[in-house]
């Protein structure tokens, strides 16, 4: 597990009232920050909001978009919407899997990506897409397309990692 | 912005706006999250650039404005005041874009829209056989106005009918008019809203609040993102008209966070609509208060179902709860509240503006107005259509939605998102409406309408709505929580060709079993897209069963891929893309599968231009 900077939960916690109706945005703030919900981040929600450790997990562990381990430098969110379904998105999501070795979602070993499946992201006349880091939205994949757009996004990885060798982990977060 | 502190002030902002409307030309170009997938951003900085380069930029406008809900022929847009209509721009195009404003209008042959069934090349965006038929009551100012500019949406009349109630309106007749209009949920279940708030009225317990459910969890249909994005102000008018008329002081939007540019334009126009006095204390003068509140949601379809979505707002996990107490008895806190649609309180400023009884008008007997559907799937034109209720599905999928790709037959459509159900080609000539679909097996739901041609396989299609509903069941009750486990496990025995004769029995009983047990709507309905599959596809079923076969060549375990050696011609393409080194061959000879270590990918059939990759 990386290290933990405690010193970024403040400032955002300040940002809330400490009320129950903040736990989600709060949450959801914090996986923005670290990019998933650190365990000690988590026990310091629990505490300043008054809702029980246990129920703060139970509303963690409901939500899709919430991770409890740490997540890739990029995530890559599948569309495996109807839309995108009927047009071949599982053969595309199979190609990223195969194409980064991995079995199935999940994050790989080197955290650089992080593929995900997601239900519809409002792109359906493009079917399939796929998006990444929440806001390059890639339209009508094909396996063949695959490759290109893993690339894309390794290059620049190890572009960022070579040129600042200590900032490229918060870089693009 | 200055504040508005009357009706009165909004209607002068309107004429004062409507009165220094330039004959300048305006490019506005659709910056909806689908253009902007296939590159509206550049194209917008390339005009831009061209234009400053050619000292143009008070000459010619440019503007982004909304989706037009035709995102697959995108980017897409209109050059005014010509009201040309291009798509599938590029940002080399800007030039040729600029040039042609500037050489008094003469079209960019080779952007303009072309009709796939005459040749012919479309000038106007009306003239598309796609919008033609369209009665765009909700979504006609996505493509004209900027969203995050609120004078753009008060120019084209919007928070008129804010005003025209403010004045004229007691809270009572606002109840009514929605009543009378005949208008009914947007969001699935179609119940009349003119009831459900009367309902709330009838409560006398203090604070009351509104909802507005933005979660839009059918995979396939986009059309609340479409409107957020593209025309935030509509909501948010038919929102505090709602506040005025149910004595609501707070309202939450409740968006889901897969829209991130949805939530994004929400935000300012909240913010621009309580600059402008149009949210906030004493509304308009008329010593109104009311806040809108945005909630994201965090990925989980059930939120979408309204008691879960209260829970969800509370900060609590996303369970249903059992029905009665319904949220106007018993909603956000405990305290009545309203929930509706995006659609349906976008829908109530158009009912004000224009009259109960002309909303009331279109549409049948029973179902009023329009209604937005997401077509896609195996259509050629895929997008979003408002037409009025009672169209038939033939209209739909060959005229507006210009027919099935590559020749091929259609074999069903599925109406409704996981819900709904999928109705059988042969059911053509079905008008949409609320009813009619209910019968037919299906339902309208949130308006998705997912087209499905003959390498469509039914099973499949069932086997993915179970496989869905199963992960997104919240686990509260029993029925939903083992049930959907259950018919996912028979419908993918049956589509590795391991089934017997009795699942089909099977599937049957414990379907009916769920939908009658399950506590929320999820349950209740999440049988249908099997149900209405045995329904009407019976045969694929036994096909699977008895021959082991998948009519359509889409169950993987059931098809095997090979090469036909005298149509290969050595290209060695397919080599390059097999990510298992399945296929064998030298450069220019024919190439062969080995079946033991192919996936069934599909990848060599994608790239093959020779056509030789056989499935069977
Ligand atoms: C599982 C499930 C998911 C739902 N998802 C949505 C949704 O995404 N959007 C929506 O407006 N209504 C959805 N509904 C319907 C809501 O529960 C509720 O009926 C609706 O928001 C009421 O608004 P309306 O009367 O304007 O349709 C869903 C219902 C169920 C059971
Ligand atoms: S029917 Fe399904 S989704 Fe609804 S409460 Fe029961 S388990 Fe949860
Ligand atoms: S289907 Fe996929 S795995 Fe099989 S031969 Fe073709 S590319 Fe290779
Ligand atoms: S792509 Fe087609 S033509 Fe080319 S080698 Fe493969 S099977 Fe033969
Ligand atoms: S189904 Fe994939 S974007 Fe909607
Ligand atoms: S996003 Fe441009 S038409 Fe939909």
């Amino acid at each position: 597990m990386p290290h933990v900077e405690m010193e970024k939960v403040e400032p955002l916690l300040e940002q809330y009232e400490p009320q129950r109706i903040n736990l989600i945005p709060i949450l959801q703030d914090v996986q923005e920050t670290y990019r998933y919900l650190p365990q000690e981040v988590l026990r310091r929600i629990s505490q300043k909001l008054r809702v029980p450790l246990t129920e703060v997990y139970q509303v963690a562990t409901f939500y899709r978009c919430f991770s409890l381990v740490p997540r890739g430098k990029h995530v890559i969110q599948v569309c495996l919407g109807t839309a995108c379904h009927v047009r071949g998105a599982p053969r595309v999501l199979d190609r990223i899997l195969l194409d980064l070795k991995m079995a199935g979602p999940g994050t790989t070993n080197d955290l650089q990506f992080t593929v995900e499946t997601v239900r519809c992201i409002g792109c359906c006349g493009l079917a399939p897409v796929a998006r990444v880091d929440n806001k390059n939205t890639h339209p009508h994949l094909t396996q063949a397309k695959v490759g290109g757009l893993l690339k894309k996004y390794q290059d620049k990885a190890e572009a960022s990692r070579t040129a600042k060798p200590d900032e490229a982990s918060h870089a693009e977060a | 912005m200055l504040k508005l502190k009357s009706p009165h002030e909004v209607k002068e902002l309107q004429l004062c706006l409507e009165a220094s409307e330039t004959t300048r030309p305006c490019i506005s170009v659709c910056a909806g999250s689908g253009c902007c997938a296939s590159g509206a951003e550049n194209v917008l900085q390339a005009l831009r650039r061209e234009l400053e380069k050619r000292g143009l930029q008070g000459t010619i406008d440019v503007k982004s404005t909304g989706c037009h809900g035709f995102c697959e022929k995108g980017p897409v847009m209109i050059v005014w005041p010509e009201k040309v209509f291009y798509n599938g721009v590029s940002q080399s195009d800007a030039k040729d874009i600029v040039n042609s404003v500037t050489n008094g209008h003469k079209p960019v042959e080779k952007l303009l829209y072309k009709d796939p069934n005459t040749g012919q090349r479309v000038l106007h965006e009306h003239d598309v056989p796609f919008y033609a038929r369209q009665q765009r009551i909700l979504f006609g100012n996505n493509g004209k106005i900027d969203p995050k500019d609120i004078r753009d949406y008060i120019k084209v009349g919007g928070y008129s009918a804010l005003g025209k109630v403010l004045t004229d309106f007691s809270r009572e007749q606002v109840v009514e008019a929605v009543k009378c209009s005949g208008l009914r949920g947007r969001g699935g279940a179609g119940f009349p809203t003119g009831m459900k708030w009367e309902a709330l009225r009838r409560s006398t317990v203090r604070p009351r609040y509104i909802v507005c459910n933005a979660d839009e969890g059918d995979p396939g249909a986009f059309m609340d993102r479409s409107l957020l994005e593209g025309n935030p102000h509509s909501v948010i008018e038919g929102l505090i008209i709602g506040a005025y008329a149910l004595e609501a002081e707070q309202a939450y939007v409740y968006v889901r966070a897969e829209y991130p540019l949805a939530v994004e334009h929400l935000h300012a126009a909240i913010e621009q609509a309580r600059t402008a006095g149009l949210l906030g204390e004493n509304i308009l003068g008329s010593g109104m208060d009311f806040r809108i509140h945005l909630v994201q949601g965090a990925g989980a379809f059930v939120c979408g179902e309204e008691t879960a979505l209260l829970a969800s707002i509370e900060g609590r996990v996303g369970e249903p709860h059992p029905r009665p107490p319904y949220p106007v008895q018993k909603g956000l806190w405990g305290k009545p509240t309203v929930i509706n649609n995006v659609k349906t309180w976008a829908s109530v400023p158009v009912i004000i503006n224009k009259g109960a009884d002309w909303y009331a008008s279109i549409g049948t007997e029973r179902s009023k107005g329009t209604m937005v559907f997401s077509l896609v799937g195996k259509i050629n034109n895929t997008g979003l259509v408002e037409v009025p209720m009672g169209v038939t599905l033939r209209e739909m999928i060959y005229e507006i939605g210009g027919g099935i790709p590559k020749e091929k037959k259609l074999k069903a459509i599925q109406i409704g998102g996981p819900s709904g159900g999928c109705i059988p080609a042969s059911m053509i000539d079905l008008p949409i409406d609320y009813e009619a679909l209910t019968q037919a097996g299906s339902m309208m739901g949130s308006g998705g309408m997912v087209v499905m041609d003959e390498d469509t396989c039914m099973v499949d299609v069932a086997r993915y709505f179970m496989e869905f509903l199963e992960e997104e069941s919240c686990g509260k009750c029993f029925p939903c929580r083992e049930g959907t486990q259950r018919l996912k496990e028979i419908l993918n025995r049956i589509s590795r060709g391991k089934g017997e004769e009795s699942d089909l029995d099977l599937l049957d009983d414990a379907g009916w079993m769920i939908k009658e047990t399950s506590l929320c709507g999820l349950g209740q309905t999440a049988p249908n897209p099997v149900l209405s599959t045995l329904r009407y596809f019976r045969d694929e079923y036994l096909t699977h069963i008895r021959e082991k076969r998948c009519p359509a060549k889409v169950c993987r375990e059931l098809i095997v891929y090979q090469i036909d050696e005298t149509i290969c011609d050595g290209c060695h393409a397919c080599v390059r893309v097999c990510a298992s080194d399945a296929v064998l061959g030298e450069k220019d000879k024919a190439h062969s599968i080995d079946s033991g270590k192919c996936i069934k990918c599909g990848a060599c059939l994608e790239v093959c231009q020779p056509k030789a990759v056989l499935v069977h």
